[in-house]
């Protein structure tokens, strides 16, 4: 479904007249297919953020292609109500001057003009997410972080996308309340049978959640695996990985 | 062993609501031991800390008695206090990005800390070679570099150990840690925690250590509380809170962290036989 092939991307570094670049995606290519969880796992700075962006189409590649169902991803048209993203910082990804209400009503409207429609369906919405329709009149700073990422991942599923893209989404959350959005996107997965891209540096997470995870390292594939055979990854920096893991 | 830091009936609110976030707190600080305290976002554990720093914003009040050494801490005057800060107690932050001045290189800020709190008895290149050797230890290559560097420049992962470096340098009696792996990502994560198990054999010094990590917690804590919505609902050694949880919500902490683990734990069985080989 989500095709990657061959991605480049760098950026000027430096001042205004440098012409410097840092590559920060070298010739990236994987494939996701419907239904399934893949979990991107690095470190920070590895450029799994900036994957996350190009395949969200809100940036370009400077080489290679991506494509969502075999078109490009840059085409608003393909997009639109195809792919939609939770992102980490909880709190300022909901217009502050907006209640929970609207901040859901915005991507609904979109597709459907019709109010009363829109209306029932968020509840709906905040019922599949564990908030009672009490939470639709409240501010974003009312919210408490599990609750305000849950309204986040309310919007992001409102369109029904075919792929949800998490860019570490929980990781600012407390360890508790992390199990509870895990459980939470489960249970989303097996009712709308959409596909997730879950970008964490947590590979505690990623194996409750996902399918199939790529470990990721400058900017470059290390290695991809099925999350059955993680405990047999080949390469150094995926052993490493492992081995420096806090366990409870 | 004796204690070194005494908190007696601490009590702090907001002056502008009225509100109580910590509600009459107890606990004791044994000489070279590690105390964690856990809870989830809001329980105060942050102000609980803060307090003992005296660095609370000043909407919040605080009474009751910090002893540190059996000097109450909370009589001081602001200047003798700042005498404290820094050369007896020592506080790492959670997030090393603001807590480095932004608008000049590492370096300076670390002489004109180390210049504040040993009375410029220490010649220039005198603090640059301890300043060195403390970043060596703590696994930072290329320290003289670093120092010339503005911390945008710089990963989470390496100003953490940046501040774990000066507190070596400034060799405090208490080391007051403020979720200083949270923001980390797995392997920097485990390379901060290595560094203060060593930091405290390496000093002996006392530790307070603040995570909601329980996995962190359990690695490198003598003694744990346990504290929600401003109480201290349970205490006692690491190894038994987590064995043993009596409290409801000390339970539910540990079957969180435990459902998250089993499944990977699940999926890792005979994995470090695969390491090793």
């Amino acid at each position: 479904m989500l095709k990657v092939k061959g991605v480049k991307k760098s950026y000027k570094k430096g001042g205004l007249f440098s012409t410097e670049r840092q590559e920060v995606l070298k010739d990236v290519s994987f494939e996701c297919e419907n239904g399934v969880c893949l979990g991107i796992i690095g470190e920070s700075g590895s450029g799994k953020s900036t994957l996350g962006r190009l395949m969200l189409g809100i940036e370009k590649p400077d080489h290679g292609s991506i494509l969502f169902n075999g078109k490009e991803v840059e085409n608003r048209e393909v997009r639109l109500g195809n792919i939609s993203a939770v992102f980490q910082d909880y709190k300022s990804s909901i217009n502050p001057f907006f209640t929970v209400e609207e901040a859901i009503m915005e991507p609904l409207i979109i597709k459907n003009k019709n109010k009363k429609e829109n209306q029932s369906k968020i509840d709906q919405l905040l019922y599949r997410v564990g908030l009672n329709p009490s939470y639709r009149n409240k501010y974003p700073h009312e919210l408490s972080g599990g609750e305000a990422q849950r309204v986040g991942i309310a919007r992001a599923i409102s369109a029904e996308p075919t792929c949800l893209l998490l860019d570490e989404a929980i990781s600012s959350l407390d360890i508790s309340v992390q199990t509870q959005v895990l459980n939470l996107l489960k249970e989303l997965k097996n009712i709308y049978n959409m596909s997730f891209i879950f970008i964490t540096h947590d590979i505690q997470a990623a194996a409750y959640i996902c399918d199939r995870v790529i470990i990721f390292k400058d900017g470059k594939i290390e290695e991809i695996v099925e999350i059955e055979q993680l405990k047999n990854v080949q390469s150094d920096y995926a052993k490493q990985l492992l081995q420096s893991l806090i366990t409870f | 062993m004796e204690n070194i830091l005494e908190v007696r009936n601490l009590r702090v609110w907001d002056l502008n609501s009225d509100k109580v976030l910590i509600a009459n707190n107890s606990f004791d600080l044994r000489r070279s031991s590690c105390l964690a305290i856990v809870g989830e976002s809001g329980s105060g554990k942050s102000i609980t800390c803060r307090s003992i720093m005296r660095l609370n914003g000043s909407s919040l009040r605080q009474s009751g008695e910090i002893l540190f050494k059996g000097e109450n801490l909370t009589t001081l005057s602001e200047k003798k206090m700042r005498r404290k800060r820094g050369r007896k107690l020592c506080m790492i932050l959670q997030n090393g990005m603001s807590a480095f001045d932004p608008s000049c290189v590492i370096g300076v800020h670390l002489k004109e800390t180390l210049a504040e709190h040993f009375d410029c008895d220490w010649k220039k290149n005198e603090i640059e070679e301890k300043m060195k050797l403390a970043m060596e230890s703590v696994m930072l290559k290329n320290p003289i570099e670093i120092m010339n560097k503005y911390p945008h420049q710089l990963s989470g992962g390496m100003l953490q150990r940046i501040m774990i470096a000066l507190a070596i340098v400034l060799e405090p009696d208490i080391i007051i840690a403020d979720e200083p792996t949270t923001a980390l990502d797995t392997v920097s994560q485990f390379e901060v925690v290595e560094q203060f198990i060593q930091l405290r054999k390496k000093m002996g010094c006392s530790m307070i250590f603040i995570s909601h990590d329980l996995g962190v917690v359990r690695k490198i804590a003598d003694e744990v509380l346990v504290m929600k919505d401003g109480e201290i609902v349970e205490r006692g050694p690491t190894e038994a809170i987590f064995l043993k949880p009596e409290h409801k919500y000390t339970k539910y902490l540990v079957s969180t962290r435990l459902a998250l683990s089993e499944n990977f734990k699940k999926l890792m069985r005979g994995e470090t036989i695969v390491a090793e080989s």
